[in-house]
């Protein structure tokens, strides 16, 4: 990231809330639940501002994902990277979607993620149960939310 | 995709360049992510990289961190008067107990030294440990591994073991400079050497992935082992220190059909309570913390690796 752009400090931000959301300490029943926060923000900027927020930074992120969660490294990076490739490849379509619609394709997007994290975990030996479905559905319904409060900073601080 | 027609047509050549250069870039760094995964997982080799990067994982860990750590101090701050004599009263109690029977401890101590000087065996070392918090932060809730918030600036190394006032809690999977990773003995992927403390008994307990059972799986149908017998850290295998509480068997199952009983017990060590915690240490620090630089931070001298908790 070469030179001061306007607004690099926000996106950096909210990725910064992200990961923080997606350590935060919930009750085992919630657990599952939890969406996958680091990814929606990435889908978020990566279909606002496909030319700053890409296959890279959410490779990046994905690395900074496998740290904190301590997984094996590369694996989230894998899972990310890829979807932002769909999101990248679609975003001119997606982009118009109304927000309920859009709520689809995070849900299939997501779909698309964890059946990767539970591939990679199955190839790796991993203990089983560890497909949260679960997350899909909720990451698909905090998708509004996550939408518009992303968008309000966006034209807030004006970063484009 | 040149599938995808966008309204104004000057758009469209520059669009066609990106989706090339796309791909190639997915192709490169997926097939960095799989070199990543192999190194990771088959070799275990990127542990300068995962350090590197578990110092920028750590701000958020911290801010995760703050929020619980401030409440435990508010807690503290304005409990009350009654209370706080109260556990005053009650620490005494116990400091007058404990101190008594480490009386009795050194004695034998002394004791134990002079005969394995007779025996000509070799000395224990005396262990040292690191005093740690575990962070309240998630990791995979389907692995049992925690975060200390401490790492090899403070002395913590990996393959050190973890252990709580109640006994083993776990071993040290990785150490960062700032923090460091355990996994805990209820890990399926996690075995350690016990002994009956009964009569010597050797066997394996290996995690269950319940955080409230081990299994030992290899204990003959006609082994003398009961309900209630306390295992201790075997020491062999040279990765935890001899003679921690590990666990207390709480069912021998005898099947005549299997060669091997069906034996569980339960870990002493509390291990989805504990806050604070002890690593016993191989080494001395490498950038020992000076004394009253924080509350809790510091190692320990020598001796009694059970007398802060």
């Amino acid at each position: 990231m070469a030179g001061p752009r306007p607004g690099l400090a926000v996106i950096w931000v909210t990725f910064f809330v992200a990961l923080c959301l997606t350590l935060l300490p919930l009750p085992g029943w919630a657990e599952p639940l939890r969406p996958e926060w680091v990814l929606l923000a990435l889908i978020y900027w990566s279909m606002a501002l496909p030319h700053r927020v890409g296959l890279g930074t959410a490779w990046i992120l994905g690395l900074l994902v496998d740290v904190a969660k301590g997984a094996v490294l590369g694996q989230h990076a894998l899972c990310m990277t890829f979807t932002v490739y769909i999101v990248l490849r679609t975003y001119l379509r997606v982009r118009n979607f109304p927000v309920w619609q859009q709520s689809a394709v995070i849900a299939v997007l997501l779909t698309v993620y964890e059946s990767l994290i539970f591939m990679l975990d199955g190839f790796l030996g991993h203990a089983l149960p560890a497909w949260h479905w679960p997350a899909i559905i909720t990451g698909a319904m905090v998708w509004p939310v996550v939408f518009s409060l992303l968008r309000g900073l966006r034209r807030r601080y004006q970063v484009a | 995709m040149p599938g995808e027609q966008p309204f104004g047509s000057g758009n469209i050549k520059p669009l066609f360049q990106k989706s090339e250069s796309l791909t190639l870039r997915l192709l490169l760094l997926g097939a960095l992510s799989i070199a990543l995964i192999i190194l990771d997982h088959h070799q275990h080799q990127l542990n300068h990289l995962r350090s590197a990067l578990s110092v920028a994982v750590y701000p958020v860990q911290v801010a995760v961190n703050t929020p619980f750590q401030v409440a435990h101090w508010a807690d503290a701050e304005l409990s009350s008067r009654q209370r706080l004599l109260r556990a005053n009263r009650e620490l005494r109690a116990q400091s007058l107990q404990l101190q008594s029977r480490l009386q009795r401890m050194q004695s034998l101590e002394a004791e134990n030294a002079h005969l394995r000087a007779l025996l000509g065996s070799a000395r224990q070392l005396p262990a040292r440990v690191v005093v740690a918090q575990i962070m309240r932060v998630d990791l995979d809730p389907y692995r049992h591994e925690v975060t200390l918030n401490r790492g090899t600036r403070q002395g913590v190394h990996t393959g050190e073991a973890l252990i709580d006032s109640h006994g083993i809690m776990g071993q040290v999977i990785h150490a960062g400079p700032l923090t460091s990773k355990a996994l805990l003995i209820t890990d399926p992927s996690h075995s350690i050497p016990v002994e009956d403390v009964r009569n010597g008994l050797r066997s394996i307990a290996r995690g269950d992935g319940d955080t409230n059972t081990l299994s030992l799986p290899y204990i003959p149908n006609n082994a003398d082992i009961k309900t209630g017998d306390l295992l201790v850290s075997s020491g062999l295998g040279g990765r935890f220190p001899r003679g921690y509480p590990v666990g207390r068997v709480s069912r021998v199952v005898r099947n005549p059909h299997n060669r091997f009983a069906k034996v569980t017990a339960v870990p002493l060590a509390h291990l989805d309570r504990s806050r604070e915690v002890l690593v016993i240490t191989r080494k001395p620090a490498a950038h020992p913390v000076p004394p009253g630089s924080g509350k809790k931070a510091g190692t320990t001298g020598s001796g009694n690796p059970g007398g802060k908790s």
